[in-house]
């Protein structure tokens, strides 16, 4: 096939391939369930998340168990555990998208940058990314935590710090190929300037790299939130976080399980529902999977 | 024949191949040695900014809120605190040099000694957790590669997207109220007998399973288009001897390089179920050490898992080239 000197449309009816994989719509609703959760919390919650109830606890003072006035429990110092899971999902899914959006931004732009002008930039980039990726991301995460006064704003840092140096890699070896190909070398030809070239000629053809690895890097983010505030370096209390709620039950949950379940469930279908979508997202765009669902 | 086995070759196999072409293997190893140095560095650079970033003071903290002034500036001088950065730089990137990791502002033990004394806990835990990944992970791919869209396929792809999505901190105390507490087959935690290890090797391999049944499968796919394959199959050899004869062989290598990558995650993740299971290794240390504000500590063991982290994986890289004859074969 002949190259055009323009450049090519980088994607055709991805809408319609999305629709036919089953995964997508599992996972969309579960994706929209918890967003929906968080949005709502203020309307659905049927009461404050920092409320310490007097009837809270039984007369031992342990956590009461799901009933009527608290569907879902109350912890350890009587606040309802409904509540407490619905403002957790605003603070786990904005932190994690705060922290996504900011890595996938940035991972983009120094993948473009080392991409394009190869050479001191690129070695310096990727020499980088090079030393962020020996670190195990956790005990990154954990050294940073300690020195730095947890805080949210200071977790979407840790979170960006560890997440974007893979997605530049990745945008680096897409813009390497994009590089080299004809409408690129008319562009040039034409007197195209170099940030004219890479923001409208490079970065729409590398862009769907970045979508389908921000959907599926959104749910490892989720994780690694959740993880970093188990470990109490995450978001602070008494702000609840799926994480720190967890943390709190991790001495109770003989006593109290709901504690730890409900915030375990809250996680496992954020992360499974940005899993599936980011997969099917994969698929619809993997030129492919489409061939194959085009010949069968 | 040459072209054939670039296509199915994985990851690191086309570099390294096309690297072979105008140098040789040797030269390739020296320049990922060189490499891996480099990183040391760095890694080493960013653990020191990390301390050099930590509020407060660790002479102070050291010394006490009471105590006089004219002690914690001597802890100062005697730590060296009171020099230039670029002096204390250099002194701790020489001291790294020479194994010592610095000394933990609680006790003054020195830190890499703590963390060797804690390294087995963890690598036998790191170990059991990669164990139990390929216990299962290699049965179920090639299960789902035997029968690719069938429902068995359908069911491990459902399972790997289940396994990465699992919050292992949390599988965990589900784990321990389950199997030790409700059903109580298993301790509640700690150390000491193969059955301590069995929930935390569990929890800690299995999302990894998923992931390696994913790659197991889409390299076995890959490998039984090969020349070689039909080759066995004209032949008339049995099914089963072309699948683990000839195409299990070479399939397992993305695998193997797979293994050496994954123990670096396994380290991050052994931070998190050490915690939750008060395993006694160099992670539930570390996370003792954050609570205790032990700064020294917890960079000491982040630059030890880093450096050990790229050591495995320079480790990896040999090793695949011992494996694979068709590297050895390209040396000019």
């Amino acid at each position: 096939m002949v190259e055009l000197s323009s450049p090519p449309k980088p994607q055709n009816g991805f809408w319609a391939q999305l629709r036919r994989i089953p995964r997508a719509w599992i996972g969309g609703a579960l994706v929209l369930f918890m967003v929906l959760c968080a949005a709502l919390a203020p309307v659905l919650s049927p009461a404050d998340p920092l409320i310490q109830f007097r009837d809270g606890l039984s007369q031992m003072g342990t956590p009461l168990p799901p009933d009527q006035k608290f569907p879902l429990g109350t912890d350890h110092l009587g606040r309802d555990m409904l509540s407490r899971m619905l403002y957790g999902a605003q603070v786990s899914l904005a932190v994690s998208f705060i922290a996504n959006l900011t890595a996938a931004v940035f991972g983009t732009l120094i993948g473009l940058l080392a991409g394009y002008y190869s050479g001191v930039i690129d070695w310096v980039l990727m020499r980088i990314t090079d030393v962020l990726l020996a670190f195990p991301a956790i005990l990154l995460a954990l050294g940073l935590g300690s020195v730095l006064r947890p805080s949210i704003p200071v977790v979407i840092l840790i979170l960006t710090i560890i997440t974007w140096p893979a997605l530049a890699r990745l945008v680096r070896s897409q813009v390497l190929t994009v590089r080299e190909r004809t409408f690129i070398e008319s562009a040039r030809a034409v007197g195209a300037k170099d940030r004219y070239i890479i923001f409208r000629h490079i970065l729409p053809q590398i862009i769907t790299v970045t979508v389908v690895w921000a959907t599926l890097s959104f749910a490892s983010t989720v994780l690694v939130e959740s993880s970093l505030s188990f470990l109490g370096v995450g978001v602070p209390l008494p702000t609840a976080s799926w994480g720190n709620m967890i943390a709190e039950g991790q001495s109770r949950y003989r006593i109290a399980p709901w504690m730890i379940l409900v915030p375990t469930a809250a996680i496992l279908i954020t992360t499974l529902g940005f899993n599936l979508l980011g997969d099917a997202v994969r698929d619809a765009l993997d030129p492919r999977t489409s061939q194959r669902q085009k010949a069968s | 024949m040459r072209k054939g086995w670039r296509q199915a070759a994985p990851f690191d196999l086309i570099r390294l191949a096309n690297l072979c072409g105008k140098q040789t293997v040797s030269a390739y190893l020296i320049r990922r040695l060189l490499g891996a140095i480099g990183v040391i560095f760095g890694v080493a650079t960013i653990t020191f900014l990390m301390v050099f970033l930590m509020p407060g003071d660790a002479a102070r903290m050291y010394a006490g809120p009471r105590a006089p002034e004219e002690t914690v500036q001597r802890i100062r001088v005697l730590w060296g605190l009171d020099q230039p950065l670029p002096v204390q730089y250099f002194r701790y990137l020489g001291r790294a040099l020479q194994g010592d990791l610095g000394n933990s502002t609680r006790d003054q033990r020195p830190v890499i000694q703590a963390v060797v004394e804690r390294l087995p806990a963890t690598i036998q835990l790191a170990l059991a957790g990669l164990f139990v990944e390929l216990l299962i992970g290699v049965p179920l791919g090639i299960l789902a590669a035997l029968r690719p869209g069938s429902w068995i396929d359908q069911v491990a792809t459902v399972l790997a997207l289940i396994g990465i999505s699992l919050p292992q901190f949390a599988l965990g105390l589900v784990a321990l109220y389950l199997f030790g507490f409700v059903i109580p087959i298993f301790p509640l935690g700690g150390y000491g007998t193969p059955l301590h290890l069995v929930l935390p090797a569990i929890v800690l391999g299995i999302g990894g399973t998923a992931f390696y049944s994913r790659v197991l499968r889409n390299s076995i796919l890959e490998v039984a288009n090969e020349d070689y394959v039909r080759t066995a199959r004209a032949k008339g050899l049995s099914p089963r001897v072309v699948l683990f004869r000839h195409i299990l062989r070479n399939a397992l290598m993305p695998v193997v390089t797979l293994a050496g990558l994954d123990l670096a995650l396994l380290l991050g993740g052994v931070v998190v179920i050490e915690a939750v299971f008060g395993w006694p290794g160099v992670g539930l240390q570390a996370w003792t050490a954050i609570r205790n504000q032990d700064t020294p500590m917890i960079m000491g063991t982040v630059l030890f898992a880093s450096i050990a982290v790229v050591f495995i994986n320079l480790l990896v890289d040999f090793l695949y080239i011992a494996l694979d004859p068709r590297i050895r074969l390209t040396k000019s």
